[in-house]
C-alpha cells in the first residue's frame, strides 16, 4: 500500500511530466515556423543564380574541336529547344536509341555537336572544373523549365524498362548496411536530424523531390545536379559510386520523375 | 576580375530597392584543405554602390559573411530606367563591377 | 649528452621555421586596393576590440533597432540578417556576432541616400547573439538576438 507522501509524489511527477510534454510540443511549432522562416529568407537570392548565368553562358560559348556552342542541343524538344525540355526528361532519345536524363543528354550533345571527349567529363571528381561546367548547364536547363509541370512519356518500350529498372533499384537492399533508397524515402514521416526525407513512392512526396533538384546546397556552397544528388545518396547507403550518367542513375531518375508527374518544377532550388 | 554578380533593383513609391548575388568563396581562413594546410582568407573587403554616378552606400565586410554573399539595400529616390552599379575588392586585390537598370 | 644537443638543435630549427612562417603568414593577405577597410575592427578577437576599432565608446540598448532573422539557422553557413533602425541620423550599422572567433561580420556606411536597412548573410560558427550596431550622430547603439545554429558553418 503506497504512502501518502509517495502518493503526491506521483501525481507531482505526473503533472510534471504533462506540463513538460507540453511545453516541448509547443517549442516544437515554433522551431518548425522559425525554420521555414529561414529557408523563405534563402529563397529570395538563391545562389544557383549565379550557376544558371554561368550556364547559360556556356550553352552558347562555342567549345571543342568543332569549335561549336550547345545552342543546336536537342533535349526532346527540338535542337535548340531548352524552354520546358527538363520538365519532360529522363526521356527516349531516337538518335542514340536509349533513355537519356539531362545530364546524360549533355554530355550526347557535348560530344556530338562540340567534338569534345566526355571520358575526362564522365571520370572528373565532384567538386573538378569539368564536373562545375555540367553542373551549371543542367542548372541552367532546369532553370528554363521552373513553373512547368512534370509529363513523361512513358509508351516508349525502353522508357517502361527504364521506369521498372529504377523502381527496383529504389528497393534493391544492397552495400555493407543492407540499405536500400528504400532505407529512408519508403516510409512517411522520416527525417534525418532536421531534414525531412520525402516518401519517394508517392506523387506528393517525389514530386517534392524531383521539382526541387538541381538545388544550391548552402552547407557545403555547392551547386548539385540530380546526377550529384543521387551519387551522394549512394555513398550514404554505403553502395559503390555509380558512373556518372550511367543507366542506374537515368533509371532512377525515370522512377522518380514519373512518380512526380503532375508537380510542378521549382528549379534551381536551394536546400540547407 | 571575378565573376559576374546578378543585381536587381526595383524602383516603388519613391524607394529603389537592390538585391545583389555576388559570386565568391569567401574564405575564412580557418579552413583546411585535404592535405592540412590552412586556406588562406579570401574575401570581399569592400563594396560601393551608386546610382548613376553617384555613390550611395559602402560597406566593408570581414571573412565571416557567407561564401556566394547576398546583399540587399534601399536606395532613398531612383525611378525606372536609372543604372546601378555596384562594385567590390577583396582582400587579394582583385575587383568585379556591374550594373543593372532600375525597372 | 648528444640527445640533448640534438633535441636542442632540433628545437632551435623549428623554433626558426615557424618564425619565419609567421613572418609569411603576417605578409599575407597582401596590399589592399584601398586604405579603408577597418583592419583594427575586422580582426579584433573581443567585443570590446571590435568596438574600439569601430569608434563606439559607450553603446545604449535600443529598442529602435530591428533585428529581422530568423531564430534558428538551419546551417550556421548562411544565415539571413536584416536590420532596420528607426533611429534619427543613423550614419552606420554593423553586424557582430559575439561567438565568432572574429566578431565583426559586416559594417555598413548608410549615407544620405540610403535607408537604415540593410540585408545580408552572414556565417556562424555556433549559436550565438548577434548584435547590431548602429552610429547615429557621434552616440551608439545596440540591439541583441540570439539566433540557435542547428549546424555550425565555419569548419571544413
Amino acid at each position: 500500500m503506497m504512502k501518502q507522501p509517495q502518493v503526491i509524489g506521483a501525481v507531482l511527477a505526473l503533472i510534471g511530466f504533462a506540463a513538460f510534454t507540453g511545453v516541448i510540443r509547443a517549442e516544437g511549432d515554433n522551431s518548425i515556423e522559425s525554420i521555414e522562416k529561414y529557408r523563405e529568407a534563402l529563397r529570395d537570392g538563391n545562389p544557383a543564380e549565379l550557376y544558371e548565368a554561368q550556364g547559360e553562358e556556356l550553352w552558347k560559348k562555342k567549345a571543342g574541336p568543332k569549335n561549336a556552342s550547345l545552342e543546336a542541343c536537342d533535349l526532346g524538344l527540338g535542337a535548340g529547344v531548352t524552354a520546358g525540355a527538363y520538365a519532360q526528361m529522363p526521356r527516349y532519345f531516337k538518335d542514340t536509341d536509349r533513355v537519356q536524363d539531362a545530364e546524360s543528354r549533355l554530355l550526347t550533345c557535348m560530344s556530338t555537336l562540340q567534338g569534345i571527349d566526355t571520358a575526362k567529363y564522365v571520370a572528373a571528381a565532384w567538386a573538378s572544373p569539368e564536373k562545375d561546367e555540367l553542373n551549371a548547364l543542367v542548372t541552367f536547363i532546369s532553370g528554363e523549365s521552373k513553373g512547368v509541370k512534370v509529363t513523361m512519356a512513358l509508351d516508349h518500350p525502353k522508357t517502361k524498362v527504364m521506369y521498372e529498372l529504377g523502381k527496383r533499384m529504389f528497393y534493391y537492399q544492397g552495400g555493407t548496411h543492407d540499405f536500400s533508397c528504400a532505407s529512408c524515402h519508403a516510409q512517411e514521416g522520416m527525417r534525418i536530424r532536421l531534414q525531412e526525407l520525402p516518401y519517394l513512392p508517392s506523387q506528393k512526396g517525389a514530386g517534392v523531390a524531383w521539382t526541387s533538384w538541381p538545388a544550391y546546397r548552402v552547407s557545403a556552397g555547392q551547386m548539385w545536379g540530380m546526377q550529384w544528388r543521387l551519387a551522394d545518396c549512394f555513398r550514404q547507403q554505403r553502395f559503390p559510386e555509380p558512373i556518372y550518367a550511367s543507366d542506374v542513375t537515368v533509371a532512377l531518375s525515370t522512377y522518380l520523375a514519373a512518380t512526380a508527374a503532375g508537380a510542378t518544377m521549382d528549379t534551381p532550388g536551394i536546400k540547407r | 576580375m571575378g565573376n559576374p554578380m546578378k543585381i536587381r533593383a526595383a524602383s516603388k513609391d519613391g524607394v529603389t530597392d537592390v538585391k545583389v548575388l555576388m559570386s565568391h568563396e569567401m574564405e575564412t581562413g580557418f579552413r583546411k584543405d585535404a592535405s592540412g594546410a590552412t586556406i588562406p582568407a579570401w574575401f570581399i573587403a569592400e563594396i560601393t554602390a551608386k546610382l548613376n554616378d553617384k555613390v550611395v552606400m559602402q560597406s566593408q565586410w570581414g571573412p565571416s559573411v557567407s561564401k556566394n554573399p547576398f546583399l540587399a539595400f534601399k536606395i532613398k529616390g531612383g525611378q525606372k530606367g536609372d543604372k546601378v552599379v555596384i562594385s567590390w575588392v577583396d582582400n587579394k586585390g582583385d575587383t568585379r563591377t556591374d550594373e543593372a537598370t532600375v525597372t | 649528452m648528444q640527445y640533448g644537443t640534438l633535441n636542442r638543435r632540433a628545437l632551435l630549427i623549428r623554433s626558426t621555421a615557424t618564425a619565419i612562417a609567421a613572418a609569411i603568414g603576417s605578409m599575407v593577405p597582401t596590399r589592399f586596393a584601398f586604405a579603408a577597410w577597418n583592419k583594427a575592427a575586422f580582426e579584433a578577437k573581443t567585443m570590446a576590440d571590435a568596438y574600439k576599432g569601430l569608434g563606439a565608446a559607450q553603446a545604449a540598448e535600443s529598442g529602435d533597432i530591428q533585428i529581422l532573422a530568423s531564430d534558428i539557422a538551419e546551417n550556421g553557413a548562411v544565415v539571413p540578417l536584416q536590420a532596420v533602425s528607426k533611429i534619427p541620423g543613423t550614419t552606420q550599422i554593423s553586424f557582430l556576432v559575439e561567438k565568432n572567433p572574429n566578431m565583426l561580420a559586416a559594417l555598413f556606411d548608410i549615407g544620405p541616400d540610403l535607408l537604415p536597412d540593410v540585408t545580408t548573410r552572414i556565417k556562424m560558427g555556433q549559436t550565438s547573439n548577434i548584435i547590431v550596431l548602429v552610429k547615429a550622430g557621434d552616440k551608439y547603439f545596440t540591439a541583441t538576438k540570439e539566433i540557435k545554429v542547428t549546424l555550425g558553418g565555419c569548419g571544413g
